[in-house]
């Protein structure tokens, strides 16, 4: 591989990492916010009695 | 819009790797090219786009663009530090050096990233309220200046090496090359476009959820 492809690679390597590290946290965010939605709900059926 | 931006997205990169004509000047290493120009141009798109926002912000006084405006500035720093990173990556291929001060287009780059990085700063020091939109909006709105200085520093520039591929003759790029250019532009800003959308949903959903919590304590 020439000097130049692997700085090809890597700046692709780093782009895809990229989005890989954006979609996770993404993906951290959601599951939060269904944690905070089912206690919410349980919460809220409690206050129902 | 995900779906379109996976195919546009890999589409392009197929083109830029598999089919694109080699450079005869810089041979693989231009392929970069495919990647960090669509790059640069959707950070000015969201830069721009949070401008926007902002500017309807202070027209109409809604406070929904608040959250729109912010969420656009959020992406054009994430696509503005990709630009950052994979240019230096480039530069250093093509020049032999990671940055060159005495690049017009680049230094430009760089205030304008900074620019948007300090309006967080500005942001989460100041109280939550339209007083925190109103000021926000301002900020954002002042950093869309920059964008077309920005953009046109490197036809201003006297003495660079950033090259010049699109002047007033039209893409100075074979068919081939333009054609694949605009693909992974296309594909590019439907990524942004579909992240933009994600980042603005959970953001709306973390503030209903957080007024929700609010009236449960209260009631």
């Amino acid at each position: 591989m020439s000097s130049g492809e692997k700085y090809l690679a890597a700046v692709y390597l780093v782009v895809l990492a990229t989005v890989l590290v954006y979609v996770a946290i993404i993906s951290a965010k959601l599951a939060r916010l269904e944690r905070e939605v089912t206690e919410l709900a349980e919460r809220a059926r409690e206050r129902r009695g | 819009m995900a779906v379109a931006a996976a195919v546009v997205l890999v589409t392009g990169v197929a083109l830029a790797l598999l089919w694109a004509p080699e450079d005869a000047d810089q041979g693989p290493s231009q392929r970069i090219f495919y990647l960090h120009v669509p790059i640069a141009l959707t950070a000015y798109a969201c830069f721009g786009w949070g401008a926007w926002k902002a500017l309807r912000l202070l027209w109409t006084g809604d406070q929904r663009y608040d959250l729109e405006s912010y969420t656009a500035v959020h992406m054009g720093t994430i696509f503005g530090t990709l630009t950052l990173v994979t240019g230096s990556i480039w530069a250093r291929t093509s020049w032999g050096v990671w940055w060159s001060w005495g690049e017009r287009q680049l230094v430009l780059f760089l205030i304008l990233f900074l620019f948007y990085a300090a309006y967080f700063m500005l942001r989460f020091s100041l109280p939550d309220g339209p007083g925190r939109a109103r000021i926000s909006a301002v900020y954002a709105l002042f950093g869309v200046v920059l964008i077309p200085i920005s953009f046109l520093a490197i036809r201003l520039a006297e003495n660079f090496i950033h090259p010049v591929v699109f002047t007033r003759d039209g893409p100075q790029m074979s068919g081939d090359m333009f054609f694949t250019f605009c693909v992974s532009l296309a594909g590019m800003l439907l990524l942004a476009g579909t992240l933009y959308l994600n980042e603005l949903a959970g953001k709306r959903l973390d503030l209903r959820l957080r007024d929700l919590r609010e009236s449960l304590e209260l009631g």
